[in-house]
């Protein structure tokens, strides 16, 4: 915008008045219209946000002070001990619930990225026949609605007696885990120059400890992505665990929400509560890792489904 | 990559075809857990379903072939036919809207103001926030006598809805519950905006373009890629909604919000007719699949590929 003033001041010495009256008008016009972008923003992203705040404010309400129309915003006193009666004094074991649902994500992590980054790895490095037709058939899975393979798996697993148990739901992720998390490693691997790898084998590297001491520490980026898009698949994850896990005690957070809104179904203030202590770990490992996040998305266009 | 492999094979001194199936082997051995993983939970269930779906299996009682008797019995069954019904209105609101929040989220989005980045968070995150918590939230939200719904309603001077259970405004509600997380559909479009050449824009500046001009002739021609992508995983996604309709209405009032999954988890886990839900299950991939395959037809007319060749 400056260089635009000063190409036009010769122009206004020359007497041309209106050029230079032009380039004022248009960074006018320029300021008027971030602006009017950074209102927007402003107004959009309150919008966003209300429910979060919602949330927190019903929350901190005493019991009995959340049916109160019109709404307040504010609650006076903010009752904090209500995260501590949701989590420790609500009837339901939440510790217990926790522990539980971190068990499970983090096997499901582990297992995800071991299973999905060696499936990658042989896409992306290893010749074999079918290799490509193998890996269409990898993303065609992507396609496949999950309540199709549900009802046999369900069986399947009752068949192994392990209803109830957290394995339906970790033994699935350390035999090749969803399809694109697979397509995320090939297509980082691909990336990676094969110039590595022959100096690998050069000094005698076997194909597995390319894999591992070649290809592994080159992708941190990847394994980052894949990691967090396997935690909140995890963490977040209902259906699964409502199918299986029948017992109090192997309960997730997701499912122990539910049976919350079976005990306390009226107390709004404690399942707020609840909700926000399941909600918090998710903002947590966010922000913690935010540019993979970005990353994973963009490459592959899903996320935290 | 061949002629590398091929100077590596002959450093190796070995035969070519001795270390080619050396490297077949390991390639299948890496891709052994998941071929095991694929038999065991996705071509052996579907190949199991299939047949399932022609039983009359109910778990605890005696299994019996019936054929086709349950896709028979389907046609004749109300609640089939409103689930679906019930799921297409969702989805032919839903997907529309999302797409066109999303977009417009995206180019708000991104223009080079201050602080950005927080924004982008801001519209983000709550399309990564677990579907049970923000169930309850929304429940609260529309909760129809101290929600904060009708709170905002009752500031603009109209009156209170009963949302959740009203029969004709409890599909809507579930869409703007929906909306919210367009966080992820958003970033997707930000990538497609930030990868069409600003030359094109230039360009159109010098031809004295505004701004309307410039969207329809410009970004939208060039996002229609971005845009097919969202459109098809919108419509995969609406199809299977399952966690808010569970917790919020479990398929109330009236059944105004028994969408098809739910449907099929009733009939599966609540009634135990796994048969029956297994018919249900090959109805809902076929549909979906169906209108997957329509879109990629339709999508060569108006689907503009960059790198196209000339036709």
């Amino acid at each position: 915008m400056s260089e635009a003033k000063s190409m036009a001041s010769p122009a206004s010495s020359a007497g041309m008045v209106t050029a230079d009256k032009f380039y004022q008008r248009a960074s006018v016009r320029h300021a008027l219209y971030i602006t009017v972008m950074q209102i927007l923003l402003l107004a959009c992203s309150a919008v966003m946000l209300i429910p979060f705040v919602w949330l927190i404010s019903t929350s901190l309400k005493i019991r009995g002070t959340e049916f109160t129309f019109p709404p307040v915003w504010i609650p006076r006193p903010a009752v904090w001990e209500n995260y501590y009666t949701a989590f420790f004094a609500s009837g339901l074991p939440f510790t217990r619930f926790l522990l539980n649902t971190t068990i499970i994500t983090v096997a499901s992590m582990v297992g995800t990225l071991f299973s999905s980054s060696l499936a990658g790895f042989g896409f992306a490095r290893m010749r074999f026949p079918g290799r490509d037709k193998l890996f269409l058939l990898v993303l065609s899975t992507l396609m496949l609605p999950e309540i199709v393979t549900q009802i046999p798996s369900y069986l399947l697993f009752r068949l192994f007696g392990w209803i109830d148990t957290f394995l339906p739901l970790i033994v699935p992720t350390f035999l090749g885990g969803s399809a694109f998390n697979i397509f995320l490693f090939r297509q980082f691997f691909m990336s990676i120059p094969y110039e590595l790898d022959e100096a690998a084998r050069i000094d005698g590297a076997g194909t597995m400890q390319i894999y591992w001491r070649v290809i592994m520490p080159l992708s941190k980026p990847v394994l980052s992505t894949v990691a967090i898009f396997t935690f909140l698949a995890s963490w977040n994850s209902f259906m699964g665990p409502l199918i299986y896990l029948n017992s109090l005690e192997n309960m997730t957070l997701a499912v122990g929400l539910r049976a919350f809104q079976g005990l306390r179904g009226t107390e709004w203030n404690l399942m707020m509560a609840a909700a926000a202590v399941m909600m918090a770990p998710v903002l947590v490992v966010f922000f913690v890792a935010q540019r993979y996040f970005i990353q994973g998305i963009v490459t592959t266009g899903f996320g935290g489904r | 990559m061949s002629s590398q492999a091929d100077s590596l094979r002959q450093a190796h001194g070995r035969t070519r075809s001795s270390f080619m199936r050396r490297e077949a082997i390991e390639g299948f051995l890496c891709i052994t857990p998941w071929l095991i993983g694929f038999v065991l939970f996705i071509a052996g269930p579907m190949l199991a379903s299939v047949w399932l779906a022609m039983t009359d299996y109910e778990i605890l009682l005696p299994i019996h072939f019936v054929g086709l008797d349950n896709f028979a019995k389907l046609g004749q069954d109300q609640l089939f036919w409103k689930s679906l019904w019930n799921t297409a209105v969702y989805t032919g609101l839903y997907v529309p809207l999302h797409l066109i929040t999303a977009l417009m989220a995206a180019l708000l989005l991104n223009v080079r103001a201050r602080g950005i980045q927080v924004y982008r968070v801001i519209f983000y995150v709550p399309s990564i926030m677990p579907a049970v918590a923000t169930a309850f939230l929304w429940m609260w939200i529309f909760n129809p006598n101290y929600g904060l719904a009708n709170g905002l309603l009752d500031l603009v001077g109209l009156p209170p809805q009963k949302w959740l259970f009203d029969e004709t405004l409890a599909k809507p509600s579930f869409v703007i519950m929906a909306l919210w997380g367009l966080g992820s559909a958003m970033l997707v479009f930000l990538a497609g905006l930030q990868g069409v050449d600003p030359l094109l824009y230039e360009a159109a500046d010098i031809d004295g373009a505004n701004f309307w001009t410039k969207f329809w002739q410009i970004t939208l021609p060039m996002l229609t890629p971005v845009l097919f992508f969202n459109l098809i995983i919108g419509i995969i996604g609406s199809f299977q909604v399952f966690t808010t309709a569970y917790i919020a209405t479990n398929g109330g009032p009236n059944n105004a919000t028994l969408f098809y999954v739910l449907y099929i988890y009733n009939q599966g886990w609540k009634f135990a007719k796994m048969g029956y839900a297994s018919a249900l299950a090959w109805i809902l991939f076929i549909i979906v699949l169906l209108l997957t395959l329509v879109q990629f037809k339709v999508a060569n007319r108006w689907v503009y590929y960059e790198t196209e060749k000339a036709k």
